[in-house]
């Protein structure tokens, strides 16, 4: 099969998507003529025009809020964020307007619309450019929140969430934009919602998603050199979360870590472990271990970020520590 | 101030008596609505339209069944003026699912979709980028269709009125901007929130032509608007249009309205826009009295039928209570 990047991947959705619809454009900052911050949408201008590849100006919430509009009356909006850290300055739009509309207006004007970029850290860059917003974006009933780790998955939801009648936030990686992957060529679709096994295994289930699924498949790696065999799951959505894939593979294995790079309160792996002890108590032969970063705003230096970030290592130590071994 | 006589065009009798209906329509569901307010039939907050009524009836008669309307949370009087249902609007405050939004947005949020309403939008200023993305996408499917939003002058303090308003002015899109200047937000009066009182001059700082109009005057907010739609629908361009304007209630039923002086709410009552307009339509013999009369018990038997919908009403089933936070397949 053909290997291409995690940008290609993306590209590739998005470009499909507007040859098929016309309802479909793009709008961010630096998409169109400077061909992406990250090259994500490279030619699409030359393909589609400025009528369909819009750059911003630096206005944030005007031009998220200008997709819910658009996608109110007839579009289906792909609204870029070069990261979702910058998308704070837009949030009152993706929360009060995207996601309750539907609801509030009892059912009658739904907004289709997606919401994509990178989210978390990407070298040292500072805490301003450093977070994470899986868990914020989850939290809010309304959305569904997409964050995929291969170029694979990310092409098969991103087409999918583009053609879905609600508000998707779609999240990326800077780290991961060159990462390269095997996609078929030729159409085809992933639902949201559905976790997928990127590894079988019996004796621990690690889960994990976006970034930090490297991280979760190389620990893996390690312990398959010590004869342990990690099920490592891939979420690929934190909303709505597949649980059912999870306690399944928990039931079997009895062992759970969780690795997020987000901070850890409130986060996506304290919601997995609360599903999990309630639901599969009876089966857990150790407690859930989460592994998060540090609970602290990333720092830019690299020795302190190094010790705030998931990592190998300390995903090795919570599966020693659920199989109470050391 | 603007005046009447500088209107330019006339009225038909008809034309002239509907919009007097309106205006009284709107005076009366709000006076009303406070009256269940205060009984306890209307919960949450409640912000009502008295004293503005000339805009939102001057303004949305200029507008086709096919143009766009987004609102504030003081949108009772543009619901009405678009021609929504007052049981529909009344029912909605009751919280009743034959509500508008079928009782799950309230006073604040109501919608309707077949007379192409887009709320009530209760975050100052949110619904201005949206105005303009609506009008983006008229534009993109080549729609003869105006997209028009109703805000505040405290919206126009807001980071996202700039935003929007160069936007919309950036990628000429048809949407008209109608700043109702009650002189307050909330109960911070206009000098103490903008450093430039003239609201309009901040259309200028985007190239989007803008104008004020005397909006107690409701033959002068007409004419302007007519003159804003009609350059809209030429020029595909944006338009700020500014009313100014007085509420003569408090800014919400909560509101003990100790910021302003009775005086000059009294003052400002003299510029009503329902007598005034009633005086014209008498002395250019426009209506009659009988018919005057005839309008008047028609409004009160509509806004006692809107209450007697909203009584009448029934409660969305629990079963329902997940719907609608995801569209169905």
């Amino acid at each position: 099969m053909r290997v291409i990047q995690f940008r290609e991947a993306i590209r590739e959705a998005m470009n499909e998507e507007m040859r098929r619809d016309e309802n479909v454009f793009l709008m961010g900052e630096e998409v169109a003529e400077y061909n992406g911050a990250y090259k994500v949408s490279q030619g699409m201008l030359d393909e589609f025009g400025p009528n369909r590849v819009y750059d911003t100006p630096i206005a944030e919430l005007g031009f998220a809020g200008l997709g819910v509009g658009a996608g109110m009356n007839g579009l289906r909006p792909i609204i870029e964020f070069m990261t979702f850290n910058f998308s704070l300055v837009a949030i009152d739009q993706i929360i009060n307007s995207s996601a309750k509309m539907l609801a509030m207006s009892g059912g009658q004007y739904s907004v289709p619309i997606v919401f994509r970029g990178p989210t978390g850290s990407a070298g040292q860059l500072g805490a301003t450019h450093s977070s994470n917003f899986e868990n914020w974006f989850a939290n809010t009933p309304g959305l569904k929140v997409v964050v995929p780790s291969t170029p694979y998955d990310a092409k098969g939801l991103l087409k999918a969430s583009i053609r879905d009648n609600d508000p998707v936030i779609f999240m990326e990686s800077e780290m991961m934009y060159n990462d390269k992957g095997e996609v078929p060529e030729g159409e085809y679709l992933l639902p949201i919602g559905v976790a997928d096994i990127k590894r079988k295994g019996k004796d621990v289930t690690i889960i994990s998603f976006g970034k930090a699924m490297k991280i979760a498949l190389e620990a893996a790696e390690e312990l398959a050199k010590d004869g342990i065999e990690a099920e490592v799951i891939d979420l690929r959505t934190v909303r709505p979360i597949d649980y059912a894939t999870c306690l399944e593979s928990v039931k079997k294995t009895n062992r759970c870590v969780v690795v997020e790079e987000a901070n850890p309160l409130a986060a996506i792996s304290s919601e997995l472990t609360y599903h999990i002890q309630r639901n599969a108590f009876d089966y857990l032969d150790a407690p859930v271990i989460r592994v998060n970063s540090m609970d602290i705003p990333l720092s830019f230096s690299a020795p302190y970020i190094e010790a705030t970030l998931p990592n190998v290592k300390r995903t090795l130590e919570a599966v020693k520590q659920v199989m109470y071994k050391k | 101030m603007s005046s009447s006589s500088k209107k330019s065009k006339t009225l038909d009798p008809e034309k002239g008596q509907h919009l007097f209906y309106q205006m009284l329509l709107i005076r009366r569901f709000e006076d009303k609505s406070a009256e269940q307010y205060t009984k306890g039939k209307i919960r949450g907050f409640l912000h009502l339209y008295v004293g503005e009524e000339a805009v939102a009836v001057g303004v949305i008669q200029a507008l086709t069944e096919e143009d766009n309307i987004l609102s504030t949370y003081r949108e009772h009087g543009h619901a009405l003026a678009r021609g929504m249902e007052p049981g529909g609007i009344m029912a909605e405050m009751y919280g009743k699912q034959e509500g508008c939004s079928r009782g799950r947005g309230g006073s604040m949020h109501l919608f309707d979709a077949s007379r192409r309403f887009f709320g009530g939008n209760a975050i100052v200023c949110s619904h201005l980028p949206m105005a303009v993305g609506m009008a983006l996408a008229s534009k993109k499917q080549k729609k003869n269709q105006i997209t028009c939003c109703f805000f505040g002058e405290g919206a126009a303090a807001e980071g996202e009125f700039h935003e929007a308003m160069n936007l919309a002015a950036l990628w000429e899109v048809p949407v008209l901007f109608v700043c109702e200047n009650n002189q307050y937000a909330m109960g911070t009066a206009i000098q103490y929130s903008h450093a430039v009182l003239e609201i309009e001059k901040k259309g200028a700082a985007y190239g989007i032509e803008s104008t004020a109009v005397n909006g107690m005057d409701l033959m002068a907010v007409m004419d302007a608007t007519d003159k804003a739609v009609d350059k809209i629908r030429k020029t595909g361009k944006p338009y700020f249009l500014v009313c100014n304007t007085y509420r003569f209630r408090s800014h919400s039923m909560f509101d003990a309205e100790l910021y302003r002086d009775k005086k000059e709410v009294e003052e400002w009552k003299k510029a009503d826009p329902i007598p005034a307009f009633q005086d014209y339509l008498l002395k250019q013999k426009l209506i009659t009295k009988t018919e005057l009369e005839k309008i008047s018990a028609r409004v009160d038997k509509e806004v006692q039928e809107a209450i007697d919908f909203a009584e009448a009403g029934t409660w969305e089933p629990l079963e329902d209570l997940t719907k609608f936070v995801y569209s169905e397949k």
